[in-house]
């Protein structure tokens, strides 16, 4: 086919491509959008297929056959609390097809890049790439708590990543400088992972989040650079939409959990977080008011007004249908109920309103954090469903607490607050909340799920 | 293609993504990483370039492994944007006519 045909086909691809992300930015196009973008990428592939060079057809089918065998099912089955790890895994992938792309066209020109326009962007999507498949994959550890959510502590961390760095550079140096050796390649992606994996694990996972879409706009920028690379538009400019566009959407979810991308990155809640966390003497002589499923359902029933406060808890317990059912119940004696969603409750913004969207809660019921605030001094009852963090008044309260600044939910400026909770143990940052401690405050241990259900059936018997 | 045309281009696209992106609703944080993080599936293409032109049983293996690595991320993560916003539609009349 013709390359000017084949590029037309990519400019077709690249009006798709924006007008999909401009449409993703509303709620009503959002479907839209993401299914224009999809139809760019389907011509872009079949635009590269038409090349006159293309061949090994066979090896094509095999790997676009594995690729859909296994992502297929992956996208369909995966829980949508597990959504986060998912959107990891996928980054992750993509850069590491990066690396692989990158390792064969040095060996494909015998090592030779001295071509410095082709080298240089070679060797950055190379070690960009092999940093963003390895450091997606500690994310999902930790999301999918295959690896301790916790921050770690890496005594000297920081030197240890700029050595790995230093390595990763100097060995892209001296490959670009005239070095065909493909041990040195391997040098390149090895550091380059090693650096991934050490700095994505001492982060705590609630940051988890704006890591990964740091990451993905990683994996964007080094598309583009392959892109340069290989001379090809498609790759440059759907490279350089994510990078830019993944930059913009990591600053605008690290400013709604008020923490500065760097700060994320270099070490996040690490510092402070562990020992406050382990702090378990400091609870004594503070008390903790337990109640029962009955009461809890009598102090609902009589209230005038509820706010639900859904954390992670409740979609790990799979309980936004029973929450449905329970608010159902409620609504029917009158009793006035919405949900007050902090931007990043669950484990990623927006994270929460899909989950309560599948329960088929009305949207209108749903409240963001600054709507949500000035309604707790009129609420009669806030029921906290395995939410922590996000409503820890120490944000606000406690300048040495390692969330101090984060804007919470002032749960605790309604009149009473019931927290359902499977135990005492602290969130996902490792810090104390003295939320629970509040007079006002009554826990309802369990699990989120037959907590609320049992709620509901006492508010049938009332 | 001229190195300085590709650095064009590379400026050009990144404007163009920034300000595509100026403002998004939190709500939307997740679906839309979720599908930015699908368009960088992209990376599918330089593996379909690469097979013609390179031979060995090693690279052919690195590349069947990058293009089924490419596959992945690109109908992974459109699918998934999909599922996610599909459980927004109809629900979000009134928040469209917010904004």
């Amino acid at each position: 086919m013709d390359p000017d045909v084949i590029n037309l086909l990519y400019i077709v691809a690249f009006i798709l491509f924006i007008s999909g992300l401009a449409q993703l930015r509303n709620p009503t196009s959002a479907v839209r959008g993401n299914r224009t973008a999809a139809v760019g990428m389907a011509i872009a592939v079949v635009a590269t297929l038409l090349r006159d060079e293309t061949g090994d057809w066979a090896l094509i089918a095999l790997g676009i056959v594995i690729g859909t065998v296994i992502g297929v099912p992956a996208a369909r089955n995966v829980k949508m609390t597990a959504m986060p790890q998912m959107v990891a895994l996928f980054n992750g992938v993509g850069g590491g097809a990066i690396a692989l792309i990158a390792w064969v066209e040095f060996r494909d020109r015998g090592g030779d890049l001295t071509e410095l326009e082709t080298g240089i962007p070679l060797v950055f999507a190379a070690i960009i790439g092999s940093i963003s498949f390895w450091g997606s994959n500690v994310a999902f550890g930790k999301l999918q708590e295959l690896i301790s959510g916790r921050p770690m502590k890496i005594p000297g961390g920081v030197f240890i990543n700029g050595g790995l760095l230093a390595i990763a550079v100097a060995a892209g140096v001296a490959i670009c400088a005239g070095s065909e050796s493909q041990g040195l390649f391997i040098v390149l992606l090895v550091a380059a992972g090693l650096l991934g994996i050490l700095a994505v694990l001492p982060i705590g996972g609630a940051d988890m989040p704006v890591v990964i879409s740091t990451l993905n706009a990683f994996t964007g920028l080094s598309a583009a650079a392959a892109g340069v690379a290989l001379d090809n538009t498609a790759l440059i400019v759907a490279g350089m939409l994510v990078g830019a566009s993944g930059t913009i959407l990591t600053d605008q979810m690290a400013k709604a959990m008020n923490r500065s991308i760097a700060s994320v990155l270099l070490g996040g809640f690490g510092g402070a977080a562990p020992e406050v966390g382990g702090a378990g003497g400091a609870d004594d002589g503070r008390i903790v008011r337990s109640t029962s499923a009955a009461d809890a359902a009598i102090q609902l029933a009589y209230a005038r007004k509820v706010v639900v406060v859904p954390g992670y808890g409740m979609a790990v317990a799979q309980a936004q249908h029973a929450v449905r059912e329970m608010a159902k119940a409620l609504e029917n004696r009158g009793v006035e109920v919405s949900y007050a969603i902090h931007p990043v409750a669950g484990r990623m913004p927006g994270h929460m309103n899909v989950l309560l969207a599948e329960a088929d809660v009305p949207y209108d019921q749903l409240k963001e954090m600054d709507d949500a605030n000035p309604e707790f001094s009129r609420t009669d009852v806030s029921l906290v469903i395995g939410a922590n963090d996000v409503t820890n008044p120490d944000a606000r309260a406690k300048a040495d607490s390692p969330i101090y600044g984060m804007p919470i939910l002032n749960v605790d400026e309604s009149r009473s607050v019931i927290v359902l909770k499977r135990s005492m143990s602290s969130g996902f940052a490792g810090i104390d909340n003295p939320l629970f401690y509040n007079e006002k405050t009554a826990m309802l241990f369990g699990d989120a799920k037959s907590s609320v259900s049992e709620i509901t059936g006492e508010l049938g018997e009332l | 293609m001229d190195i300085v045309t590709e650095l064009a281009i590379v400026v050009l696209a990144g404007f163009v993504g920034f300000l595509v992106i100026s403002k998004v609703p939190n709500t939307l944080h997740t679906p839309l990483m979720s599908g930015t993080n699908a368009i960088h599936g992209i990376v599918l293409l330089g593996g379909l370039i690469l097979i013609g032109e390179a031979t060995g049983f090693l690279n052919d293996l690195l590349l069947v492994i990058a293009i089924a690595f490419g596959t992945i991320n690109v109908v992974g993560g459109f699918l998934v944007t999909d599922r996610m916003l599909e459980m927004f539609k109809g629900r979000k009349r009134e928040k469209a006519e917010e904004s």
